[in-house]
C-alpha cells in the first residue's frame, strides 16, 4: 500500500514549489484526470508543473522515502491511460520544462526539455533548414510524451521513429538520482543501452528531464500526392506494390471517404477531392526536384494501372495544408462522430496491411459495431477506432472485448504487436501478456523491480 | 459560357527579396507558385463549368516562366491559358498591370465573365481586379463567396464584412472572388501527363499583339507608383482596447495624438 498524501507532505513540498506551480486535491482541474481517450479517469492528489531536473530529483527523493506514486505527465494526449495517476498520489507535469536549451550544429543535434510541444520543435529545427523526421499526428504532444510511448508517425516508412532519433536522456530515477544515457555520440557499443529502454517505457522506469535528439538536414522539396480510388479494398491492394516498387516514400497513408467526412465536419473545411471512396496519400521528398519528379511519375504510373482513378498533387503549403490537416485530424474527428470510442494501435508486417484492414472490415460485421480506420499504410500501424454509437455501454463493452479479442489475435497470427506507437498504458496491458507470454513479462518484470523497486512510478501500467 | 480566370505566379516561399532600386520583387531563382487567391478563382470557374458547361480560359500576365502557373491551372481543370508577356510590361505597378491585362483579354476575344483572386500574397494591393474592370468598361463586384449562372445574369452572393449581399449582374462581368471561399481542387497527373508542356492550348500575347503600342502605358514606364522604399514593418505586441464611452472621439484622439492625421 502507498503512503496517502497528507497535509505534511504537502507542506512539505510547498516549501520548495512556489505557489502557482503547486495544486493540491480540488484544485487540481478535471482534465489531469484522464488523458485524451479518458477510458479511465482518476485525478492525482497533488499536481506540480515542475520547471527543472533538480525539483524532479527533490520530489523523487521524498516520493521514495515517503512510498508516494509519482506520475508525469506531458500534454496528456495519450490513449491507453498512460498519464493517469491510478494510485492517486502526485502528477509531475513537465509542461513548463518547454525550453530548447542547445542546437549544436556540429553535431546535428537539438538538447530539449521534455515540455517541448512536437509541433514546437519541427517548426524551430525547419526555420534553421533543419528536420527532425519523427510526424505523429499529434503535434501538441510533448517531446517527453513522444519518448516515451516510441511514437512513430507519418515518415516512419522513410526515417524510423521516435527511437531512431534519441542520442541522450537526461532522466531522474525514482529514488531521486540523476543518470545521463547516451549522448551526443553516433556510436555507442558501451554496454547495455539504458537509453533504448527508456524510450517506451512509458513513464515507468525513471522520468525524462532533458533529451538530446539527431537532427537531419531539411530535404529542400517534399511533394505529396493523394490517389483516389473506388473502393478501399483496391487502394489497399496498391499498397503492397507501392511498398515493392522501391521509391523513396516518406509516408503512404490510407484514408477513407467516410473518415475523410468526419474530418470535414469536424474542421468545418472541405477535402480537394470527395468523389471517390479511398484515398492512398503519398509523401516523397528529397534534395532535387528532378529526382523527385521521376519518383512520383514512377509510381503515379504504377498505380493508375492497378486502379488508382487518379494522383493529385499537393505541392505549396496551401495545398500540404489541406490535405495534412485533415489526415491530422481523423482521430479527433472520429473521435466527434460518436458518444464513445476505443483505439486499436496495432502493427503488422507491412505485407500484411492490406489483409488487416479488409480483415477489420469482417470483424466490424461481426461484433456489430462500426470501425472506421486510417493509418500509416507503409509501415504496417493501422489505427482502428471501435465506436459505441449510442449502444447501451454493458453491449457495447462486450462487443468491444470481443472486437479487440479477434483483432489481436489476428495481429499475432500475422506476427505484429499489440501497439505500434501509441503504448500500452494501463488499457492494453492484458493484451500485451497474452501476446508475450508470462516469460517475457516477468524479464520486464525484473527490469522495473532494479529501477524502482518500491514501484513508486506510474504503477499499474504497461506490465 | 466562356470564362476566363486571371493569375498570376507569386514567390513560393514569404522569404522574397526586394530590388533596392526599382521597388520591385526579385523572383531570379526563388521557389515560385499560384497565388493561391487565385486558386479560389479557378476552382469557382471549374465548378461553374461543371454544373453549366462551358470553357475555362487561364490568362497570366508575367515572363515565360510564368507559363508554370498557367500549365498548373490545366492541369486542374482550364480548357486553354493564355500568357501576356513582354520585357516592355516588366516592372508594372496596379494601374499598368490592369492597363495590360486588359489590352491582352481584348486581344483574346469574346467572353462571358472574368474571374479573378481577391489579392496577391506578394504586391496585396487587392485592386488589380477591380481596375481591370474598369479599362474593360465592365460591371464588377468584389469579395464574391459564391456565383450561379442565369443565362443573361450571373448571381452572386458577397461577403461585405458587416453584410452578405444577394444580387444580380449582367453578362459581360468582372468578379473578384473572396479568399477562402471553396477548398481549390488539385491539379491531376492524368492531366499532365496527357497535356505535358500545353504548348497547343497557351497563346503567348506580346507587344506585338496588344492593340494599344504606346509604350508609356506599359511596364515601368506606365507606372505612376514611385516605390520610396520597402520594408517589413516593426511588430509590436502592444494593445488597448477602449471599450465604453465615445469610442470615436477615443480613437480619434489617439490617432490625433500620435500624429497619424
Amino acid at each position: 500500500m502507498y503512503k496517502k498524501i497528507d497535509s505534511a507532505d504537502i507542506a512539505y513540498l510547498k516549501s520548495f514549489i512556489p505557489e502557482g506551480r503547486i495544486f493540491v486535491h480540488d484544485e487540481i482541474s478535471d482534465d489531469y484526470g484522464h488523458d485524451e481517450l479518458g477510458g479511465i479517469e482518476v485525478k492525482p492528489d497533488v499536481l506540480i508543473n515542475v520547471l527543472s531536473t533538480e525539483e524532479v530529483s527533490k520530489i523523487m527523493k521524498y516520493a521514495h522515502d515517503n512510498e508516494i506514486p509519482v506520475v508525469a505527465r506531458g500534454s496528456g494526449t495519450d490513449l491507453v491511460g498512460a498519464a493517469v495517476a491510478l494510485e492517486g498520489g502526485i502528477m509531475i507535469c513537465t509542461q513548463q520544462m518547454n525550453h530548447i536549451l542547445e542546437l549544436d550544429e556540429n553535431n546535428l543535434t537539438i538538447t530539449v526539455e521534455p515540455g517541448v510541444l512536437l509541433m514546437e520543435l519541427q517548426a524551430y529545427v525547419e526555420e534553421r533548414d533543419f528536420f527532425y523526421p519523427p510526424d505523429p499526428g499529434e503535434k501538441s504532444a510533448t517531446i517527453g510524451g513522444n519518448i516515451s510511448t516510441n511514437a512513430g508517425g507519418m515518415r516512419a516508412v522513410k526515417y524510423g521513429v521516435t527511437r531512431d532519433f534519441v542520442r541522450g536522456l537526461t532522466v531522474v530515477m525514482p529514488n531521486g538520482d540523476i543518470e545521463h544515457f547516451g549522448g551526443k555520440v553516433v556510436k555507442n557499443s558501451s554496454g547495455y543501452d539504458l537509453k533504448d529502454l527508456i524510450i517506451g517505457s512509458e513513464g515507468t522506469l525513471c522520468i525524462i528531464t532533458e533529451a538530446i535528439l539527431k537532427l537531419l538536414p531539411k530535404p529542400s522539396e517534399s511533394v505529396s500526392m493523394l490517389l483516389p480510388f473506388k473502393t478501399l479494398d483496391k487502394a489497399i491492394e496498391v499498397v503492397p506494390e507501392i511498398i515493392k516498387s522501391k521509391a523513396s516514400l516518406t509516408a503512404i497513408e490510407f484514408m477513407s471517404l467516410s473518415t475523410i467526412k468526419y474530418a470535414e465536419d469536424f474542421l468545418g473545411k472541405k477535402f480537394p477531392d470527395t468523389n471517390y471512396e479511398a484515398y492512398i496519400l503519398l509523401t516523397f521528398d528529397g534534395n532535387s526536384a528532378n529526382e523527385i519528379e521521376a519518383e512520383y511519375n514512377k509510381v503515379a504510373d504504377m498505380c493508375i494501372e492497378l486502379g488508382a482513378i487518379d494522383g493529385y498533387f499537393v505541392d505549396t503549403d496551401e495545398r500540404k495544408k489541406s490535405v495534412w490537416n485533415t489526415r491530422g485530424a481523423l482521430l479527433e474527428a472520429i473521435k466527434a462522430s460518436t458518444d464513445l470510442m476505443d483505439e486499436c494501435d496495432v502493427v503488422v508486417p507491412k505485407d500484411k496491411v492490406a489483409k488487416f484492414i479488409k480483415y477489420t472490415n469482417e470483424v466490424s460485421k461481426e461484433v456489430g459495431l462500426r470501425i472506421p480506420s486510417f493509418g500509416h499504410a507503409g509501415d504496417g500501424n493501422l489505427h482502428l477506432y471501435l465506436c459505441r454509437d449510442g449502444l447501451p455501454q454493458e453491449e457495447f463493452e462486450k462487443r468491444l472485448n470481443k472486437g479487440f479479442d479477434l483483432l489481436y489475435a489476428k495481429a499475432i497470427e500475422y506476427h505484429g504487436m499489440v501497439s505500434g506507437e501509441h503504448g500500452i498504458g494501463y488499457a492494453k496491458k492484458d493484451y500485451l501478456k497474452n501476446q508475450l507470454g508470462n516469460h517475457q513479462i516477468e524479464l520486464m518484470r525484473g527490469i522495473k523491480k532494479v529501477f524502482d523497486p518500491k514501484n513508486i512510478l506510474n504503477p499499474g501500467k504497461v506490465i | 459560357m466562356k470564362i476566363i480566370v486571371c493569375v498570376k505566379q507569386v514567390p513560393g516561399t514569404t522569404n522574397v527579396n526586394v530590388d533596392p532600386v526599382t521597388g520591385t520583387l526579385i523572383r531570379d531563382g526563388a521557389s515560385s507558385k499560384t497565388n493561391p487567391y487565385d486558386l479560389y478563382a479557378l476552382e469557382a470557374a471549374l465548378k461553374l463549368k461543371g454544373e453549366f458547361g462551358g470553357k475555362v480560359s487561364v490568362v497570366s500576365m508575367g515572363p515565360p516562366s510564368a507559363l508554370v502557373a498557367i500549365r498548373e491551372a490545366i492541369y486542374m481543370g482550364c480548357d486553354e491559358g493564355v500568357l501576356i508577356t513582354d520585357r516592355k510590361f516588366g516592372g508594372a505597378d496596379v494601374l499598368a498591370t490592369s492597363y495590360t491585362l486588359c489590352s491582352g483579354i481584348k486581344a483574346v476575344g469574346e467572353f462571358d465573365v472574368i474571374l479573378t483572386g481577391k489579392q496577391t500574397t506578394d504586391g496585396d494591393t487587392a485592386q488589380v481586379g477591380s481596375e481591370l474592370a474598369e479599362h474593360l468598361n465592365l460591371p464588377h463586384v468584389t469579395n464574391v463567396k459564391e456565383i450561379f449562372d442565369e443565362g443573361e445574369t450571373i448571381k452572386y452572393i458577397s461577403n461585405l464584412d458587416n453584410k452578405i449581399v444577394t444580387g444580380r449582374i449582367k453578362k459581360p462581368c468582372l468578379i473578384c472572388m473572396d479568399g477562402d471561399v471553396n477548398t481549390p481542387r488539385l491539379p491531376s497527373f492524368k492531366r499532365k501527363k496527357e497535356f505535358g508542356d500545353c504548348k497547343d492550348l497557351i497563346k503567348m500575347i506580346t507587344f506585338n499583339d496588344v492593340e494599344d503600342k504606346d509604350e508609356s502605358h506599359y511596364g515601368l514606364k506606365g507606372s505612376p507608383t514611385q516605390v520610396e522604399r520597402i520594408f517589413e514593418p516593426d511588430k509590436r505586441n502592444e494593445k488597448e482596447i477602449i471599450s465604453d464611452g465615445d469610442l470615436a472621439l477615443k480613437v480619434f484622439d489617439i490617432i490625433k495624438d500620435r500624429k497619424f492625421i
